[in-house]
């Protein structure tokens, strides 16, 4: 029973067929002649269907051209259209119209693949920087990986403000701190800005490419390190789609040990943003505070499952590390300890009047614009947006363990904070419940063959938010594909339309409120 | 404000020497790197860090060595805005293609004497991302280094370490 299935099914009538090649453990996918690609998506925008990815793949090895897919969601459904193009026709309509969030993906799909999206209105490379050759089509099968790639003279377009007064602040790709690279170009007026456009793909490391040179195992540990801040969700994502792809089950105990492992990451990662939020407002006390309750979880970590980040511990079909009686004892300790100091961090936060004066309606992003935007995880959270994979598309244990998520409205950069606040203890919560109730046995099973031609799609709810792996075997059981969509390619969109209004110097704390992956939005 | 002077008072100094994660063998270091630092570097070494295609796990530890825990200014360590007055480029990753030119650049406007280490295992050998269209590898390949350090990513120790062994 799938009601986005129905949405399709009676807007294009017979034309939709249903495409099996999808594992049925992961989603429901339709297969649609191309001409209605576009026509299709319109119903699904009608019904309040949001875009959570739009890829292609190369699929001449299966004589098909190019397969166009675009992944939808609503609420506790994922449905995922599927056309093709010829190889001498690579083209496809653009989804741009209805859903706005499709010109990147379209931008990237164009610029990668070299498959264009008839109907887009911004036709310049994305990722692909201008001194690429624009032939070079790097998730094209003909396409030479191992060769280095020659430079070209280019220029890139940017976006231009003009007017009196108007000035232009570049900043990039090096910034001031030790964070990662990208370009940001700002229009401004005095203080205030106009425009703010990024340039990502700085840190374009060919991952995509990558992972068809390597064998499903191997190609976890790749996984792991698309966004090293995130490695646990987006192993666990590659894994689950890997299983569904498969077949194999994964024993219980390891399932809830990947729901310790994800808790864990959700629980450091936002201590350290929290630090850095009250930093770029000049409040170095609460960062060095924040900070230090996460180094003690990264302690822990290394203790108990060996790794500080937790990588390569979620593998296919299981789990690399378990946990003895001792080391559950070690973390409910932890997480009295933890419960307590952070109380009293977050009070300070809530009652110092000099923070909430930069963090209170900075940097809005609206909920019609997070709707738009099709933004994902706490920014979307923190914008009205009621989104969670734990709660909408739960994989054990989350099925079995209730998950509240905090959702809020105001969309500046304290909704983001809070939701930050409320989702660490909602970890806290979820972490003793797993710790008591999980099942003994094994922690790891054999993969199972994967077959030519099938496909598996898996979707995890990262600390960042929805993280989506869509993987399809080749010809000869390899990988053929593996596409990855971190929550930053959806998340970048939303920086760029809150800062509007907003002044320069504030920027900096927009930045840390939405904390957005380079490495995984570059791939 | 009584709230955040009681946590202060409640957390103390926490900086701790490094015995726990490794062994007695980094506090003698550790001294003898401030020794160096005031003798070589006049009390403090200024570092750039350049992100050359990493994927930002090496990038969380090194701000680890900046937390209270590590301390790394004690030593005298301390990260600068800008290359131009940087002593050392700490650059991580394998450098990708598109960020080459960036990286060239600020090598170029660090000024002589300059010193630069390759950390984590991307930045020391290609790591899991390897040599490709994309991706060129160590960072060797593109500019001379002095040091590496390697580990995916290295642990806080493992970087203040390397760093020590490299300006001792
Ligand atoms: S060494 Fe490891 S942590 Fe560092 S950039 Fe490479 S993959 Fe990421």
């Amino acid at each position: 029973m799938s009601r986005l299935k129905d949405i399709v099914v009676a807007a294009l009538g017979k034309d939709v067929k249903p495409d099996d090649t999808l594992s049925p453990a992961s989603v429901i996918s339709l297969f649609i002649p191309r001409e209605q690609f576009a026509e299709a998506t319109k119903a699904l925008k009608n019904e309040y269907a949001l875009l959570a990815a739009e890829w292609a793949t190369d699929e001449t090895s299966f004589s098909r051209g190019f397969g166009i897919y675009a992944c939808f969601r609503k609420e506790m459904e994922y449905l995922i259209v599927r056309t093709s193009a010829p190889v001498d026709d690579p083209t496809f309509p653009s989804l741009t119209k209805k859903f706005a969030a499709a010109f990147r993906f379209e931008r990237q799909i164009q610029s990668l693949m070299g498959v264009t999206a008839i109907g887009n209105p911004d036709s310049r490379p994305w990722i692909k920087h201008e001194d690429w050759p624009a032939d070079a089509w790097p998730l094209r099968k003909s396409f030479d990986a191992s060769k280095p790639l020659p430079r070209v003279p280019g220029e890139y377009q940017w976006i231009r403000v003009k007017g009196e007064g108007i000035y232009e602040i570049p900043v990039g790709p090096v910034h001031a701190g030790i964070i990662e690279p990208g370009h940001f170009r700002f229009q401004a007026m005095g203080e205030d800005v106009i425009n703010l456009e990024e340039k990502l793909g700085y840190v374009h490391k060919g991952i995509e490419k990558r992972f068809e040179s390597l064998s499903w195992h191997e190609a976890s540990r790749l996984a792991g390190r698309v966004s090293g801040d995130s490695t646990v969700a987006h192993s666990l994502a590659y894994c689950r789609a890997v299983e569904a792809l498969t077949g194999s089950p994964v024993p219980d105990r390891a399932m809830w040990l990947r729901a310790l492992f994800l808790e864990r990451e959700r629980i450091a990662n936002h201590l350290g943003d929290l630090g850095a939020i009250c930093n770029d407002v000049a409040f170095a006390f609460l960062l060095y505070q924040f900070s230090r309750l996460r180094e003690i979880v990264l302690r822990a970590n290394l203790k108990l499952f060996g790794h500080r980040l937790l990588m390569d511990r979620v593998v296919p079909g299981g789990v690399a590390a378990n946990i003895d009686a001792a080391g559950i004892q070690a973390i409910h300790q932890e997480l009295d300890w933890l419960a307590r100091e952070f109380e009293r961090l977050v009070l300070i936060y809530d009652e110092n009047s000099s923070v909430e004066d930069r963090v209170r309606d900075t940097g809005v992003l609206k909920p019609e614009q997070a709707r738009d935007l099709c933004v994902v995880g706490y920014v979307a959270r923190a914008s009205g947006l009621n989104l969670d994979c734990r709660i909408h598309q739960p994989f054990p244990p989350y099925d079995r363990i209730s998950v509240n998520v905090p959702v809020l409205v105001s969309g500046d950069v304290h909704a983001r904070a809070w939701v930050r606040v409320e989702e660490v203890r909602e970890s806290m919560r979820i972490i003793r419940e797993v710790l008591n109730t999980l099942p003994e046995g094994g922690i790891m099973n054999p993969l199972s063959d994967p077959g030519p031609d099938r496909a598996g799609f898996a979707a995890v709810e990262g600390w960042r938010g929805e993280t989506l792996y869509w993987v399809q075997s080749g010809p000869k059981g390899e990988i053929n594909r593996c596409m990855v969509r971190d929550p930053s390619s959806l998340n970048w969109l939303g920086l760029e339309q809150c800062i509007h209004g907003n002044i320069v110097p504030d920027f900096p704390v927009c930045n840390k409120s939405f904390n957005q992956s380079y490495s995984g939005h570059d791939l | 404000m009584i709230r955040i002077l009681k946590q202060i008072f409640r957390t103390g100094i926490v900086t701790e020497p490094l015995a726990p994660v490794a062994d007695h063998e980094i506090e003698r270091v550790g001294a003898e790197l401030s020794k160096v630092i005031k003798q070589r570097f006049r009390g403090s070494l200024a570092i750039r860090q350049v992100d050359a295609g990493s994927c930002n796990g090496c990038e969380l530890e090194i701000h680890a060595i900046n937390n209270p825990l590590y301390n790394c200014e004690r030593f005298g360590i301390q990260f600068t805005a800008s290359p131009r007055f940087a002593d050392l480029l700490l650059v991580t990753g394998p450098v990708s293609h598109n960020m080459e030119i960036a990286l060239r650049r600020t090598y170029d406007a660090t000024p002589t004497p300059k010193l630069v280490i390759a950390l984590g295992d991307c930045g020391c050998n290609g790591g899991v991302f390897g040599e490709s269209y994309a991706s060129i590898g160590p960072v060797s390949k593109v500019i001379p280094v002095d040091a590496c350090i390697p580990g995916c990513p290295p642990t806080p120790a493992a970087i203040l370490l390397g760093i020590l062994k490299l300006i001792t």
